[in-house]
């Protein structure tokens, strides 16, 4: 496991091979002026939300969850009503095979 | 301990696994879909928005399976996190349709556990809980190479049981295999079907010098392991791969393998350059869990005796070897079958030790509609002997040994394990249920005639 959490955000410079890093993490396609575009974008969001590092937060426990809720549970009992027919599962695919969806060949190795 | 020594060096193994197991829930782990995916007749029936990532699915975690991955952890000694949450790994593959899996990050469920092997104890890291993915399938269709994604698996819980890199030898890591199947079976919340990848292995392995204190600065893990036989093999043949590479003063490249079971070797799969960034954070739709120590208690209370107790004491009380052991404790039921019958043998001739030994080989039927007196009747009919003249048996051997002149010049000129086969041949011959050691004697008696 590795922990990106702790990278140091303060300089707040996002470089343009980030950008093409987080597009291709999120599979989305860019362009060279998207690229650009982002980027200033990202900085000047890190750059508002850095103003938050001048609080001091030391003596304040991290929120995971702003609800306050806690122990939402379901039993395990099986939802017949909820669940889809294939045809209703497959009603939105671009492309279907025998009951199942297809997409492009993905393997790396073969 | 396990090293290996080529012309230059002396390395010994360091090796962590990981593994994958299903639950096996009645409902999937954060929606009601049935969690049946190896049973469902058609793919894609058992889906709904939640298991299908579609905007606005609303997960919630069901209960049973948390409660299952505590009891996990305490048989398997671990401590278990009174606050924990559910994170989301961020990663991009045709079967996670959210574009993220429910997974557990910085507070799994289960830390610090421990499982006895015969080789040594192995550190548990961790166990934490998370949804499985779909399943691919890999297809030409209409001349186009295309994957089939079948959701029916998608959103079934998953437990990850995470070790320490403590495990020294290929053989140490298929019994910690085979010790955490049984556990799993036994405790009724997993059934472990590999050929079906319901239980999966991942094994990092590097080597270190023999006298090196410090652990590698590399490790190469093998991927989608699915018997335990071929985690030892693809062990044995990383670290042949490794230790050619570490003689070169080369290091191992950090990557993912995989296991190629026809040609019995590891493969590359991608390399790690471009480093894992998942980018977990707190899943916002799933509020976290408390327990209390007393929830946990009583989970701990439910626990049946575990099966490497009750090995050891049907080692003390009955003498039964851990041999046999190994293999009889698979579940509850058949366990406890098992110990009555061992029970109506006190002050038998016949031992409890001779019975777990003819249920191994004799395949005597365990299972839970036998009853425990049924299954000694059978085990002493095994023993019963037929009575049959000795003159009748003379005769048979010496039929046997007059068809068999090859194998009588073979036992003439010292080879002597084809006495078994003329022990197999007579007692055919004679159909009846002989002494074997009397068979053998007489047929000794022959031969050196
Ligand atoms: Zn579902």
């Amino acid at each position: 496991m590795n922990n990106n959490s702790k990278k140091n955000i303060s300089s707040q410079k996002i470089s343009t091979a980030q950008i093409i890093h987080i597009a291709n993490l999120a599979a989305i396609p860019i362009t060279k002026v998207e690229e650009e575009e982002l980027r200033l974008a990202f900085e000047q969001t890190l750059n508002t939300i850095a103003e938050l590092q001048s609080v001091d937060i030391s003596n304040i426990e991290p929120t995971h969850q702003v609800t306050g809720f806690e122990n939402i549970l379901r039993e395990d009992k099986v939802n017949q009503e909820n669940m889809f027919s294939q045809k209703e599962a497959l009603k939105n695919a671009k492309e279907t095979h025998a009951g199942y969806f297809v997409v492009p060949r993905v393997l790396t190795h073969e | 301990m396990k090293t290996i020594k080529t012309n230059k060096n002396e390395y010994q193994l360091i090796c962590g696994i990981e593994i994958h197991a299903e639950l096996k829930t009645d409902s999937k782990m954060f929606c009601g879909c049935k969690n049946d995916p190896f049973g469902a007749k058609e793919p894609n029936i058992y889906t709904c928005p939640v298991c299908l990532g579609m905007p606005g699915g609303l997960p919630t975690a069901n209960k049973k399976a948390i409660e299952w991955t505590i009891k996990v952890g305490l048989a398997l000694k671990c401590k278990i996190n009174l606050f924990s949450k559910f994170d989301r790994k961020n990663y991009f593959y045709p079967d996670l349709p959210k574009a993220y899996q429910i997974s557990q990050y910085d507070i799994p469920f289960c830390f610090d556990g421990v499982l006895e092997t015969s080789y040594g104890p192995v550190k548990i890291t961790r166990i934490h809980l998370e949804e499985d993915t779909g399943k691919l399938l890999h297809k030409v269709i209409n001349g186009k190479k295309v994957s089939l994604i079948d959701f029916n698996r998608s959103g079934v819980p998953l437990i990850e049981i995470v070790t320490e890199p403590e495990i020294y030898s290929p053989e140490q890591a298929k019994e910690y295999g085979k010790k955490i199947r049984q556990i799993l079976r036994y405790l009724e919340v997993a059934d472990c079907d590999m050929d079906q990848g319901g239980m999966r292995l991942e094994a990092n392995i590097s080597l270190a010098k023999i006298d090196q204190e410090n652990l590698p600065n590399y490790k190469v893990e093998v991927k989608n392991i699915n018997s335990f036989k071929f985690a030892e093999q693809a062990i044995s043949f990383e670290m042949i791969r490794q230790a050619k590479i570490l003689d070169n003063d080369e290091i191992p490249v950090q990557e993912t393998r995989g296991w190629d079971s026809n040609k019995s070797m590891t493969f590359s799969q991608r390399s790690k350059e471009d480093a894992e960034d998942y980018r977990y954070f707190p899943d916002p739709d799933l509020p976290p869990i408390r327990f209390s120590r007393e929830n946990v208690d009583f989970i701990e209370q439910s626990l049946p005796e575990l099966p490497a107790n009750i090995a050891s004491r049907w080692f003390e009380e009955y003498k039964v070897e851990e041999r046999y052991s190994a293999q009889l404790i698979t579940d509850i039921q058949s366990a406890n079958l098992i110990e009555e019958s061992f029970n109506l043998l006190i002050n038998d001739s016949l031992t409890p030790n001779q019975l777990a030994s003819a249920i191994v080989n004799k395949k005597i039927d365990i299972s839970r509609e036998n009853k425990a007196s049924n299954i000694i009747t059978t085990f002493k009919s095994l023993f019963q002997l037929d009575d049959v003249s000795q003159d009748e048996i003379l005769k048979k051997i010496n039929i046997v040994l007059s068809q068999n002149s090859d194998a009588v010049k073979k036992f003439q000129t010292g080879e002597t394990k084809v006495l078994g086969f003329f022990i197999g041949q007579t007692a055919r011959l004679i159909g009846k249920k002989v002494d074997a050691n009397l068979l053998s004697t007489l047929i000794i008696q022959e031969l050196n005639k």
